[in-house]
């Protein structure tokens, strides 16, 4: 049984008091404060917390298109930016941002294009990510003819196109509705499994955080810290009833713990 | 059909304005004319009615309201005669004639696609200089903003001038005033729509970690279409009055410019009207030229608004 920590081999990211301060007119914003964290080949990391707890702000730390002002941050080994630069990492944004210009398939090619990979090359992996994501045959229709959750479905299916080790989502499927919602979730386990990558999620609710990951990180705002890390207990294998399960109210209640201490410190 | 009925009702208000103010805008030379041919009017002599207001002679002399109408040489034309002036010279005349106003109507506007092809050119590499080019950004824009406060009848005569002493005449010398007034849109556009795509999109290319040239490309110019049309419909109405005015200065004799010209020489009202009528056209028919190629472009890229 494969439980808890899955550390196979080191540390792919790996945080040690990360701080960051906007400047704003109202004066310094503390988004992260000391976040130190690991996270392991082939996990699963969601990051929770009300809005201003820095969780995205960390993603895009890790990402390199926000840069630290303290502390130390590596990717597998790298600089975010050299891991940027490497193109370590898939990204995938709350909004699908798909070109309306180009075809479900064209969008996917997009970053193929960018990075320089052969025609054949490049349909061949555009066959293989969309039928990944279960949209297979939808390579001509263009953003608009599809669904909301189809959309964001090609926008998965383009960040995992140039075989990045890592995903990072940011909330990605913050603005569908719950049902769909549910839908793309089992999907997402099911790809995690079949690609064996290292996932960092952002995320405000508890379920699906509890349902996805392997560890949880719990983080609360003003400053942006890390309150709680919670590794799961739960199995790999996860059909969607296991939400019913005692071992997975009781992973949640400790998040919602968590979450309310954050606030409490909060004042 | 839905449409047709307010656009045909607003049209007709216009011309019955129209009628409706050809009669105080010429009752002055109908009077002086029926004066000369015996007929009796209030007041009796060209003097004491250049005292009187227009409104008040209409009112003095209700009998000769419908000759300004028919004037030969009137100060403001009935619209039958300037449609009648239309027909004439542009179906009844061949167009090879110099009295044919397609003619002119071609001169000039071969000099406006020619300007709004240097105008739109020069407009969109400007404009990918200032989203480009932090010192272009900042030194471009306010002298793209001075050259259109300086109005064009100051400037034509010097560009007309000027290139004419390096032994450049005829149409370039237009095309470029015409130029001139076209760029500045599409500058003024491109920037936006160069600069449309949100912080997402630009992240989402960062972390392809793509090239300007690839975020230029793939990203910022297809995101501009839209951005180009609307600038390029004002940019070729723009196109076609520089045309015009730089035909003014030269004292050219083709050319709608120079039909204006000679019309007000000569106070061939008709004539003027005519011209004015076509240069009108001319510039519905580019608007509804690139209107058209706006929506097929748009439809194809997937960015009209569904």
């Amino acid at each position: 049984m494969v439980t808890g920590k899955m550390m196979q081999g080191g540390a792919v990211i790996e945080a040690c008091g990360l701080n960051l301060t906007f400047q704003t007119n109202d004066g310094p914003v503390h988004a992260l404060r000391d976040v130190s964290l690991q996270i392991g080949k082939g996990e699963f990391v969601s990051f929770i917390g009300p809005s201003g707890c820095g969780k995205t702000t960390f993603l895009r730390v890790i990402a390199g298109l926000e840069q630290a002002s303290g502390g130390e941050i590596s990717v597998n080994g790298m600089t975010p930016d050299q891991a940027r630069q490497a193109r370590a990492y898939g990204y995938v944004f709350q909004a699908a941002g798909l070109y309306p210009w180009r075809t479900i398939a064209g969008n996917v090619r997009l970053p193929l294009e960018i990075m320089g990979f052969s025609k054949a090359e490049m349909a061949d992996r555009v066959a293989r990510v969309l039928e990944l994501v279960d949209l297979a045959g939808f390579e001509k229709k263009f953003p608009w003819q599809l669904s909301g959750g189809m959309q964001q479905r090609a926008s998965i299916a383009r960040a995992l196109a140039f075989d990045a080790d890592i995903l990072l989502m940011d909330e990605p499927f913050g603005a569908l509705d719950e049902i769909v919602r549910d839908h793309l979730n089992e999907q997402l386990l099911e790809l995690w499994k079949r690609t064996e990558k290292t996932i960092g999620f952002v995320t405000h609710s508890i379920p699906e955080a509890v349902y996805l990951s392997t560890k949880i990180v719990v983080m609360s705002p003003r400053p942006g810290r890390i309150t709680d890390v919670i590794d799961s207990p739960l199995p790999r294998d996860r059909p969607l009833d296991i939400r019913d399960t005692p071992e997975f109210l009781e992973v949640a209640h400790r998040v919602r713990e968590g979450l309310r201490a954050g606030h409490a410190y909060d004042g | 059909m839905n449409r047709i009925l307010p656009i045909l009702s607003v049209v007709t208000a216009i011309i019955a304005f129209w009628y409706a103010a050809v009669v105080p805008m010429n009752i002055h030379g109908v009077l002086d004319q029926a004066e000369r041919d015996g007929v009796v009017v209030v007041p009796g002599t060209a003097k004491a009615r250049r005292d009187f207001a227009s409104l008040g002679l209409v009112m003095l002399n209700p009998g000769q309201a419908a000759k300004s109408w028919m004037q030969e040489r009137p100060r403001l034309p009935a619209p039958h005669q300037v449609a009648i002036e239309l027909w004439q010279t542009t179906v009844e005349k061949k167009v090879t004639s110099k009295r044919s106003l397609v003619f002119h109507a071609w001169v000039t506007l071969s000099a406006t696609l020619l300007g709004f092809a240097i105008g739109t050119g020069l407009g969109v590499l400007l404009a990918v200089g200032i989203v480009h080019n932090k010192a272009m950004d900042m030194s471009v824009m306010p002298w793209a903003i001075a050259s259109q406060t300086i109005p064009i009848l100051a400037i034509a005569p010097m560009v007309i001038v000027v290139l004419n002493s390096i032994g450049i005449q005829g149409l370039v010398p237009k095309a470029i005033i015409s130029a001139y007034l076209s760029f500045f849109p599409v500058v003024v556009g491109m920037v936006a729509g160069l600069r449309s795509p949100d912080a997402m999109q630009l992240d989402l290319l960062k972390t392809y970690h793509a090239s300007r040239a690839a975020t230029f490309w793939k990203l910022r110019l297809p995101a501009s279409m839209p951005y180009l049309f609307t600038s390029l419909k004002v940019g070729i109405a723009a196109s076609l009055v520089g045309a015009i005015v730089g035909e003014l200065p030269t004292g050219a004799v083709r050319g709608l410019g120079a039909r204006l010209l000679t019309g007000s020489y000569y106070g061939q009202t008709v004539q003027i009207w005519s011209a004015l009528m076509m240069a009108a056209i001319c510039a519905a028919v580019l608007v509804g030229l690139i209107g058209l190629a706006q929506r097929l472009i748009l439809q194809r890229m997937g960015m009209t608004g569904r």
